[in-house]
């Protein structure tokens, strides 16, 4: 074990400590006259005793194990891994904005609740449709949120229906969030064209399903040409046709879920609008929704009166809180600075080089040396990103598209989305983004070109890769089997005798 | 060209050549003509970064923030001292702008900050077994009914009237999906949850019990009675807890609660008009694989180097779909992180510290507010009083730069006089007193010369 690889845990040395504790100008009462006697810690939870110089080397050093997106490209599928704009956080910690309260009076608040209903008009005006709410905190939220309006709008009109479909090319978030909110998933079938089956979509479609959840362009990089057709069929069973907004970063200003008959959609800000991810949050996944789901829309709404901001609570048919408070507001932020930065005119031109950065790199590794190892799955022109199949990799140079990844690793660039949509074999999901330039994207071309060559010659390279990085291939199957999820003295997992007996809760059993 | 894409004309035209199409408007040729939007989006131009910063630096100057009031409010957000090492430590970009860790290997840093945190969460809540962290503390309350659900497949879930306003209804709003129903066991005379009360709302059809510890007005909840009462039947007792009071409260694993979960902001993050903080989810190990969201757990790599990894990913939504144990994915790694960086800043004596300062404080404040008390018994971090003339409070205060509270009857029609008073380490004495003079006006205003 490497020093650098202790725990902050580890690093602890009784005495040490890098808080000072304000000064004390209340009566100092003994906790014991205070509290019931039952109700006390009878130890201190084991926190580290660390300084703060010490403190900030271990999470600086810890920070530069990470690679990330301001330090090169990082083409993952599906997850828009755009530039965030440095201003953003400027913004965002205006205290007018980080200090605020989310309970204060609306008063007094009248700046953030202007923000929010400001974005809300934006969010709307770009979907196409006319309401908004920006309540759910990540795209699974705004998924849940878009079945229960669903399950809101059938109830209130006195049906009972009990299905959902999802294509079998959707993200797991989609039949997962399907479960959570009681409905039961049909999965519908993928053309020959890489879009949804019609032919089965119409089978499936009666009256006991309760939406379609669409993702569009799709999972596969590809605009689904039948959306009106699909929309006719969904509407004419009675159920509502949900967007995922994973990939609206394709068609923002070019075509909008409302107009092609969606009812309700979610926004993932951290997507497509550049809140940064944050090593896995946060985000927010605001919904638009048209008329007929607006009344069940999440409580409270923002609502203008006039100059005037305010919440408004008073909603008898809303699904009720999904959270506490108002929202992730700190992304809010962020996401309505890059839309005022970029405009209508700047909203378009994303899309647009988004597509065309999609279909250079598509083209670049459609050449020789590349193609035949990583063939293209659906050959036609692809939206913001597209998916190859890492079949010939495997069959002619015996090298698994795991194996790529890894060695991608070695080369300073971030792989694509692997394994994932689950119909294409040994898949590459590769959205490069609208930021990334040229040289960027053939520099990466450059790299697999190079990875599939020295594979020709030595495949037990990229097998065994990555070589240079702070780790190397992990026993994920013996951390599930066997697993160790918090750091114990002494390494003893399971817990010691001593803590078993203190505190039973925390310290029984194997780990 | 904005200035977040860099494609010259040159490279435009190199590109187009090599994807074979004659313009930017031919690749969208799979939409159809009627589809398109055919005009520009109806929102204004472009701006520069000067432009917007000075539009957004309006809108919030028009907030009245916690530096410019003393505020005694809270409610389920409190104003703690956030130091300065976490901006620091969380503007580096190998923090801020990474995804998810799917490649572990260039990953080890955020993976490693999720193990630390699940320790310091593990340690606090005296449960063995915490995720990554989930959205926030009331989506957290609800997600614990789940996995209630998942556990005992029973139908109904009982919540305090102690538990917060919107975690009770985040409850049912989740539930009216996965298809429970929500019962409410009302508080006692003291503003504690009725503990005769809860048990007889418990029965075999119970899937679980929600409590809060300290619950939302602040109450000192005697959790191993509420433990006892709840869990007769083969119910779940679900915990809410604000995790700095837990530094100097017995932890709820150690009083028989299953699943403790949370509202994190309190630990180092900001009010942010209520968001993005982080939520936590910990509980006792026979639910490790039925707990939503990321875990991250220690291994070895190839050369026995340990390392960590995201692990137990059978239960979650990218590999098990539809039989997932929760739809979310990772939630809120970076508010996570300023977690683990604030309690390890506190560190083992500074967590008690804090927590005693806050108790004496509260306690201090409940008296020299000399209102008569919603909840007389045992308090922490807040508590509630009833105000004789609640408006003319505010309207007096507000005038004074002081924020009194969070009125209570909005949610509670039956203390609509109720006003609940948080503190911090930032509210002084003297600011305490201050409030406390703010009350008493009136009365030394109408009392003669």
């Amino acid at each position: 074990m490497t020093e650098d690889t202790l725990t902050i845990f580890e690093l602890s040395k009784p005495g040490r400590r890098a808080f000072t504790a304000p000064s004390t100008d209340v009566p100092d009462v003994p906790v014991e006259e205070l509290l019931p006697a039952g109700a006390i810690r009878e130890r201190p939870a084991e926190l580290p005793e660390i300084s703060e110089p010490e403190l900030v080397r271990h999470y600086t050093t810890l920070s530069s194990k990470n690679f990330h997106l301001d330090e090169g490209f990082y083409p993952l599928g599906s997850c828009t891994m755009k530039h965030n704009p440095k201003l953003h956080e400027r913004v965002a910690a205006l205290p007018g904005h980080a200090r605020l309260h989310p309970l204060q009076d609306p008063e007094h608040a009248q700046g953030a609740l202007e923000l929010m209903w400001r974005l809300q008009g934006a969010l709307g005006e770009i979907a196409g449709l006319p309401h908004v709410s920006l309540q759910p905190s990540a795209g699974s939220h705004g998924e849940l949120a878009g079945l229960l309006l669903t399950r809101a709008y059938h109830e209130d009109r006195g049906e009972q229906r009990t299905k959902v479909l999802t294509p079998d090319t959707a993200h797991g978030t989609n039949p997962a969030t399907v479960t959570m909110a009681g409905y039961e998933v049909v999965k519908v079938g993928t053309a020959p064209d890489g879009g949804v089956d019609l032919d089965d979509l119409r089978e499936k479609a009666g009256e006991d399903v309760a939406c379609l959840m669409l993702t569009n362009p799709n999972t596969l990089g590809l605009f689904d040409r039948n959306i009106e057709e699909i929309a006719q069929i969904v509407h004419d069973a009675g159920a509502t046709l949900y967007y995922d907004g994973a990939n609206l970063n394709a068609v923002m200003g070019v075509a909008r879920p409302g107009d092609m008959g969606f009812d309700i959609v979610h926004f993932n800000l951290h997507k497509t609008f550049t809140q940064p991810h944050g090593g896995g949050g946060p985000g927010a996944g605001p919904i638009a929704c048209s008329d007929r789901i607006e009344p069940f829309l999440p409580m409270p709404q923002v609502v203008r009166d006039g100059e005037r901001f305010d919440l408004d609570f008073d909603r008898p048919r809303s699904i009720g809180k999904l959270r506490g408070f108002q929202g992730n507001f700190g992304v809010f932020v962020r996401s309505y600075a890059y839309i005022c930065s970029l405009g209508a005119d700047g909203l378009k031109e994303a899309s647009e080089v988004a597509v065309l950065n999609a279909n250079y790199l598509k083209a670049v590794m459609a050449e020789a040396g590349i193609a035949e190892y990583l063939p293209i799955a659906f050959d036609r022109l692809c939206m913001h990103e597209f998916v190859l199949s890492g079949q010939g990799a495997k069959d002619k140079l015996g090298i698994r598209t795991l194996d790529i990844a890894k060695r991608m690793l070695d080369h300073n660039v971030h792989p694509p989305t692997v394994y994932f949509p689950l119909l294409v074999d040994e898949a590459l999901m590769i959205e490069p983004t609208e930021t990334e330039t040229k040289e960027r994207l053939d520099h990466f071309a450059e790299v697999v070109r190079s990875i599939l060559e020295e594979a020709q010659k030595d495949p037990e390279v990229a097998r065994t890769a990555p070589h240079t990085t702070p780790v190397r291939r992990l026993d994920e199957a013996g951390a599930a089997k066997r697993p160790v999820v918090r750091w114990r003295p002494n390494g003893e997992n399971p817990g010691d005798p001593e803590r078993a007996q203190n505190a039973p809760a925390s310290g029984s059993g194997a780990m | 060209m904005s200035r977040y894409t860099g494609v010259t004309d040159e490279d435009l035209k190199q590109m187009l050549e090599a994807i074979g199409v004659g313009s930017l408007g031919d690749l969208f040729a799979d939409i159809p003509e009627s589809l398109r939007l055919g005009r520009e989006l109806d929102l204004p131009q472009g701006k520069s970064e000067q432009e917007v910063y000075e539009h957004l630096a309006a809108m919030a100057a028009r907030n009245r923030h916690n530096e410019e009031e003393i505020s005694f409010l809270g409610a389920g957000m409190y104003d703690h001292y956030v130091p300065a090492l976490i901006d620091t430590l969380l503007s580096r970009s190998e923090f801020l702008t990474p995804y998810t860790p799917y490649q572990p290997e260039i990953s080890q840093g955020g993976l490693q900050v999720m193990f630390e945190f699940q320790t310091a969460i593990s340690e606090l809540t005296g449960l063995p077994v915490s995720n990554a962290s989930v959205y926030e503390g009331p989506s957290a309350v609800a997600a614990a009914g789940y996995l209630a659900k998942l556990e005992t497949k029973r139908s109904r879930l009982v919540a305090s009237r102690g538990l917060h306003p919107h975690s009770r209804a985040a409850l049912r709003t989740h539930a009216a999906g996965y298809g429970m129903e929500v019962v409410e066991a009302p508080l006692d005379e003291d503003g504690a949850t009725d503990v005769e009360a809860l048990a007889a709302a418990v029965d075999d059809d119970v899937a679980a019990v929600f409590v809060q510890q300290p619950n939302f007005l602040g109450t000192v909840e005697d959790l191993g009675a509420l433990s006892e009462a709840g869990k007769r039947s083969g119910a779940l007792l679900v915990c809410a807890a604000d995790p700095i009071p837990l530094g100097i409260l017995k932890p709820p694993g150690e009083l028989g609660v299953d699943v403790c979960v949370g509202e994190g902001q309190t630990l180092g993050n900001r009010l942010d008009f209520g968001g993005p903080s982080f939520g936590f989810f910990a509980a006792g190990e026979r639910f490790i694989r039925k707990m939503p969201g990321r875990i991250a757990g220690e291994t070895r790599d190839v050369d026995g180097r340990r390392g960590f990894v995201l692990t137990l990913q059978t239960r979650e939504q990218h590999i098990r779909r539809e039989k997932a144990t929760h739809n979310i994915c990772t939630a809120q790694a970076l508010n996570a992180l300023a977690g683990v960086v604030y309690l390890s800043w506190l560190g083992k004596r500074g967590l008690v510290e804090l927590g005693e300062l806050l108790l004496r404080r509260t306690h201090y404040a409940r008296e020299a507010l000399g209102l008569e008390a919603i909840n007389p018994g045992p308090v922490v971090r807040e508590f509630a009083v009833r105000v004789p003339e609640l408006d003319a409070l505010f309207e007096r205060a507000r005038a004074a730069g002081v924020n009194p509270g969070y009125r209570l009857g909005r949610d509670y029609p039956e203390f609509s006089d109720g006003l609940l008073v948080a503190v911090t380490e930032r509210r002084t004495k003297e600011q305490i007193d201050r409030l406390a003079e703010l009350i008493a006006a009136p009365a030394r205003e109408a009392a003669p010369a």
